[in-house]
């Protein structure tokens, strides 16, 4: 088969429904985009740890304190089923940190903003994780069977992340007139950070196309954007929370709340590196690399002198 | 600081991780971890897979160990099992009247 027939045998997989497996023959360009996305998402969830790791010595009880040491730990393994993904297409784990690190790999901009007071980890949990999962629950089903299999995991995993930050946001809002204020401080620092997690708007998104015709997602930027909307809004009604959008109004017409206009400028400066936090995440994501870098040649250094203890042995 | 990071090039092997989801159970595959040895790549694959009791057994090999068969060749390879339909039990018929009891 030439290059053309082979395009051709793919696309017509792909359109079957039929999952890639490592080993398939598939377009350079869609191993390209993966290696790209998934890493990007591997990175997001390990640099996700940093402003909910914040809270933990903070936490306002034993029992706060054990879910968010509970959650923070999942950040991590989601981070971990991710690379192994990854990794099946033939890179390396340490290649992919390092080009985030020291290179040009992005991670999800929500995660260069600050955490401010324990009302900021229910927010996390309950629009952060809340819009990851609206992600994640594609993702899924994405062509690619080990980000398939990952996300299934992911997604396990984070109702409990959202549903642990909700109900203690609905705690706060129901609490004391300062707790209220805190909670709905929070909400309106978040809310609109969150709305850009889904990426720009489809006009803008270059990647959106393809990423569709391959089946690695399945809806676009602004449809994801527009159900988890419609999702917060009845939640947010429902403990007491406003949304902080004037425009914010349902749409008779389209069964949609329409909302306002997202700030994209802020968004592209956090993009670039620009945000509150950026500075201050790749500092301590650095200090975490190379800090740890001595254990890391100790265990293996370890392994070594005990499996040749072992060879002599028998 | 940043500067002496290319000579941290020290990365733990990669292993394979299966785990029995519950007793009874046949091993599925997880995923992968980096670990530099077999014992803490078990800790490892535990702390990454298990969480929440997905598993009550887990098995970790090293991925270069692991021989697979080839997409190209699945043709092939599988082909010797699509001729033969007497292995299957729809093959074979059974009277009426047994039939009936199954």
């Amino acid at each position: 088969m030439n290059t053309q027939e082979k395009l051709k045998a793919f696309q017509q997989r792909i359109d079957n429904g039929e999952k890639i497996e490592p080993k398939d023959w598939m377009p350079e360009r869609y191993r390209k985009q993966l290696i790209r996305m998934m890493s990007q998402h591997a990175h997001s969830e390990i640099v996700g740890m940093l402003p909910e790791g914040n809270w933990i010595t903070r936490a306002p009880s034993l029992k706060r304190k054990m879910v968010l040491l509970a959650k923070v730990q999942d950040e991590a393994g989601h981070g971990l089923y991710l690379y192994s993904a990854t990794e099946t297409l033939g890179v390396k784990r340490q290649n992919l940190v390092e080009d985030y690190l020291y290179g040009k790999a992005k991670y999800s901009s929500i995660f260069n903003y600050p955490t401010l007071s324990y009302a900021d980890i229910c927010v996390i949990g309950w629009l952060v994780d809340g819009a990851a999962i609206v992600n994640q629950t594609m993702l899924a089903k994405s062509s690619y069977g080990p980000y398939a299999r990952a996300n299934i995991r992911i997604c396990k995993e984070e109702s409990f992340h959202k549903k642990q930050g909700y109900e203690m946001l609905a705690k706060m809002a129901s609490g004391s007139p300062d707790q209220q204020k805190m909670a709905q401080d929070a909400v309106n620092r978040w809310w609109w950070p969150t709305l850009m997690m889904f990426g720009p708007p489809d006009t803008e998104s270059p990647n959106s196309a393809e990423l569709i015709k391959w089946r690695v997602k399945s809806k676009t930027n602004d449809e994801l954007r527009q159900s988890f909307v419609d999702r917060s809004v009845m939640e947010a009604q429902a403990i007491g929370i406003e949304i902080p959008d004037p425009d914010l109004k349902y749409n008779e017409e389209t069964g949609h709340w329409d909302f306002g206009e997202i700030p994209w400028d802020e968004f592209w400066r956090v993009i670039k590196g620009d945000g509150p936090m950026n500075r201050e995440r790749l500092k301590a994501r650095r200090k975490a690399y190379e800090e740890g870098a001595w254990v890391r040649e100790a265990a293996m250094e370890y392994a070594r002198k005990k499996k040749l203890k072992e060879d002599k042995a028998s | 600081m940043s500067a002496d990071h290319s000579n941290n090039n020290v990365e733990w092997p990669l292993w394979e991780v299966f785990y029995q989801p519950g007793n009874g159970k046949p091993f599925e595959h997880a995923g992968s971890v980096h670990a530099p040895d077999a014992e803490m790549a078990l800790q490892n694959a535990r702390d990454t897979y298990a969480r929440r009791n997905e598993g009550i057994a887990i098995w970790v090999v090293p991925s270069s160990q692991i021989t697979a068969s080839t997409p190209e060749d699945v043709g092939p390879f599988f082909d010797p099992a699509n001729d033969k339909a007497y292995r299957h039990p729809q093959f074979y018929s059974t009277p009426r009247a047994v039939k009936k009891r199954t």
